[in-house]
C-alpha cells in the first residue's frame, strides 16, 4: 500500500513543481517525476519478495525479481544524465542575453 | 551470420561517433558520417531482401536463451524504416556539410549517436530496450537543437522538458506492462491487451508516451515551437526522423500488443482525424516557411495514424508507403526552407518574394515536393493518399475519408500560399539587396537527390507498394514476427 501512495505523492509534487514558473523548479519537478517512475518500476516486480536476487542462489519464490532492478538502474542513469543537461542549460543562460520568454 | 548484420546498424555508428570525437577535422567527419550511414542503408537493404523472402532475421543479444534475451528483429516493416532513415540521415549530413553547419566538432558524432538510437529503436523487439534506444536518440537531439549560432534557449528548454515528460510517461507504461505481464518482450506480449483491462491500460500508457513524441494532437504543441527554431540542418534531420520513430512505435505496439484491437480503433481514428485537421489549420495561419512546414508535419502524422486506424491490408500498406515517401518529401521541403534561410537570413513569408526568377532550381524542387505533400498526381504523395482513401471507402468510413480529402485540399492551399509568397510574387527588398548571390547549386544537391525518388515512387510506385504490402501483412498477422522473436 505504501508504494502506490509514494508514487502518488511523488507525481503530485512533481507535477506541481513543473507547473511553477522558474526553470530550477521545473527541474526539481522532473526529478520527482523520474523518481515516481523509478518506484513504479521497482515495485513492478512485486513488493512481497524482498531477499537479494541471484546472490547465494536463494529460493526463487522469496528472492526479488532482478529484472526491474536492472530496469530502474538504467532509468536512473538516463534521468540523471538528462537532469544534469537541463541544469547545464540553466547555467548556460547568459544574463541579459536574448529574451527568455518561450515563443507562442 | 544474420545475427551480426542486425547489430551493425547500432554498433557501427556508435563506434564511429566515438572515433570521430577524438579526430578533429571536417572532412574525416563528413566522410565517415556519410559512409557509415550509407553502409547502414546497404545493411537495411540486405535485411529487407532477407525479410521479403519470408524468414525474419533475428538476433538474441548476448546469446541468452529465448525469453531472457533482448531480441533484435528485422521484419520487412522495420527494415524498410531503417532504409528510409539511413537515406535521411545521409542526406541531412550532406546538407549540413554544404550549409557549413557541421563546423562544430561535436555535430557529426552527435548525429551518429542519434542515428544509432534510431536504428536500434526500429530494430528492437523489447519494450525496455526500445525505451533505451529512444533515449539514445533523444539526448543528442537535445544538444543538437541548441548547438551552433542562433541558438534559441527557449525552444531548447521546451524540447528537453517535453521530451523528458514523454520519456517518463513511456517508462511508466513499460513498468506497468512488466507489472501485469511479467515480460517486456514484444513477442511474448502479442495480443496481451485481450487478457484484461489492466493490460490494455498499461498498453495505453505506453502509447501515450509515444504519442507525445510523435506529436499527435493534443500533444503536438511542442513541435511547432521547437523545430522551426533549430538550425536549418538540424531541423532537416529532426523533421523526417524523430516523429517517425514515434509513429513506428505506435504502429508496432498497436499491431503486436493490442493485436489491432477493433474496440480501440475509434480512439486511433479520432486521434488521426484531429491531428490531420489541427495540423493543417495551424499551417494555414503561420507566417514563416518552417512554421508552416512544422504544422504540416503534424498534419501528415495524422495520415499515417489514419491508415493504422483502418487496420486492413490496404490501409496498413498505404500507411507504410505513406511513411516512407513522406520521409523523403518532408526532408526536401525542410531543405528548401533551410536553403532559403541560409542564403537570405530569413524564411518569413512577408519578407521574401520573387525567388522563382532568382533560383529556378530551388523553386522547382520545392514545387515538386509541395505538390507531392498535397497529394497531386503523378507524385508519390498522391499514390499514398489514394491508397488511404480507397482503404477508408472499402471500410465504409466515409466521414474520415472526407476529412482526409479536405485536409489534403487545405494542405495544397497552405503550400500554394508559401509558393506564391516566396517564389511567385514580386521580388521583395530582401532578395533584391546587392550581394545576394543565391544559393550555390551544391546547396540544393541533397534536395534534388531526394526529390528524385519522390517522383520515381509516384510514377513507378509498384515496387515500393509491393514491399509495403509485405510489411503490412506482417503487421496484420504478427504470428511470423512472434515466432521469430520468441524462437
Amino acid at each position: 500500500m505504501s508504494a502506490p501512495l509514494l508514487v502518488g505523492v511523488l507525481v503530485a509534487g512533481g507535477v506541481f513543481l513543473v507547473l511553477l514558473p522558474g526553470m530550477v523548479r521545473i527541474v526539481f519537478g522532473f526529478v520527482l517525476l523520474g523518481h515516481a517512475v523509478n518506484v513504479l518500476l521497482v515495485t513492478a516486480g512485486g513488493t512481497g519478495r524482498t531477499r537479494a536476487p541471484l546472490i547465494g542462489e536463494e529460493d526463487p519464490a522469496r528472492m526479488a525479481d532482478p529484472l526491474p532492478q536492472a530496469f530502474v538502474l538504467t532509468a536512473i542513469v538516463i534521468t540523471f544524465g538528462t537532469t544534469v543537461y537541463l541544469l547545464s542549460m540553466i547555467r548556460a543562460r547568459s544574463p541579459g542575453g536574448r529574451s527568455e520568454e518561450p515563443s507562442g | 551470420m544474420s545475427g551480426v548484420v542486425l547489430v551493425l546498424p547500432v554498433a557501427v555508428p556508435l563506434l564511429a561517433a566515438g572515433l570521430l570525437s577524438l579526430l578533429p577535422g571536417k572532412w574525416p567527419h563528413r566522410l565517415v558520417g556519410a559512409g557509415v550511414n550509407a553502409g547502414v542503408l546497404l545493411v537495411g537493404g540486405v535485411l529487407l531482401v532477407r525479410g521479403l523472402d519470408g524468414g525474419i532475421p533475428t538476433e538474441r543479444i548476448g546469446g541468452w536463451p529465448a525469453g531472457f534475451a533482448i531480441v533484435l528483429a528485422a521484419d520487412p516493416f522495420s527494415a524498410l524504416m531503417v532504409c528510409a532513415s539511413a537515406v535521411l540521415v545521409t542526406a541531412a549530413l550532406c546538407f549540413a556539410a554544404v550549409c557549413g553547419q557541421d563546423g562544430d566538432r561535436r555535430f557529426t558524432p552527435l548525429v551518429l549517436v542519434l542515428a544509432a538510437g534510431v536504428y536500434g529503436a526500429l530494430l528492437t523487439a523489447d519494450l525496455f530496450n526500445f525505451f533505451v534506444f529512444v533515449e539514445v536518440m533523444l539526448v543528442p537531439s537535445y544538444v543538437l537543437l541548441v548547438l551552433g549560432s542562433g541558438r534559441d534557449a527557449a525552444a531548447g528548454r521546451i524540447y528537453v522538458t517535453v521530451g523528458l515528460l514523454a520519456s517518463s510517461v513511456f517508462l511508466a507504461g513499460v513498468a506497468l506492462v512488466y507489472g501485469v505481464a511479467g515480460t517486456v518482450n514484444l513477442g511474448e506480449l502479442a495480443g496481451a491487451a485481450e487478457r484484461g483491462p489492466a493490460f490494455a491500460l498499461a498498453g495505453a500508457v505506453v502509447l501515450l508516451g509515444m504519442a507525445v513524441k510523435a506529436a499527435v494532437v493534443p500533444f503536438h504543441g511542442w513541435l511547432p515551437r521547437t523545430y522551426p527554431r533549430a538550425p536549418a540542418a538540424v531541423s532537416v534531420l529532426f523533421a523526417g526522423l524523430l516523429t517517425k520513430v514515434g509513429v513506428y512505435a505506435i504502429i508496432r505496439i498497436y499491431a503486436v500488443f493490442f493485436g489491432g484491437a477493433p474496440q480501440f480503433r475509434w480512439v486511433v481514428m479520432a486521434a488521426a482525424l484531429l491531428t490531420m485537421a489541427v495540423g493543417v489549420l495551424g499551417a494555414l495561419g503561420e507566417r514563416t516557411m518552417r512554421d508552416v512546414l512544422s504544422f504540416d508535419l503534424v498534419s501528415q502524422i495524422g495520415y499515417a495514424l489514419f491508415g493504422l486506424a483502418l487496420f486492413t491490408g490496404l490501409g496498413l500498406t498505404a500507411a507504410v508507403f505513406f511513411m516512407v515517401q513522406y520521409v523523403l518529401v518532408k526532408t526536401v521541403l525542410f531543405m528548401c526552407a533551410g536553403a532559403v534561410e541560409h542564403v537570405y537570413g530569413s524564411d518569413r513569408l512577408d519578407l521574401l518574394g520573387g525567388l522563382l526568377r532568382k533560383e529556378p532550381l530551388l523553386a522547382g524542387v520545392f514545387l515538386v515536393a509541395a505538390l507531392s505533400l498535397a497529394g497531386i498526381p503523378p507524385l508519390s504523395g498522391f499514390v499514398a493518399k489514394l491508397g488511404l482513401l480507397r482503404a477508408a471507402v472499402a471500410e465504409e468510413e466515409y466521414l474520415p475519408a472526407a476529412v482526409a480529402v479536405v485536409t489534403s485540399l487545405l494542405t495544397l492551399a497552405a503550400m500554394l500560399k508559401v509558393w506564391s509568397r516566396v517564389f511567385w510574387s514580386r521580388p521583395s527588398p530582401v532578395s533584391a539587396l546587392p550581394g545576394w548571390a543565391g544559393p550555390r547549386p551544391v546547396l540544393l544537391a541533397p534536395a534534388v537527390v531526394l526529390a528524385v525518388p519522390s517522383v520515381a515512387f509516384g510514377l513507378g510506385a509498384e515496387p515500393l507498394w509491393r514491399v509495403a504490402e509485405t510489411a503490412a501483412g506482417g503487421l496484420l498477422d504478427v504470428s511470423a514476427y512472434v515466432r521469430a522473436v520468441t524462437r
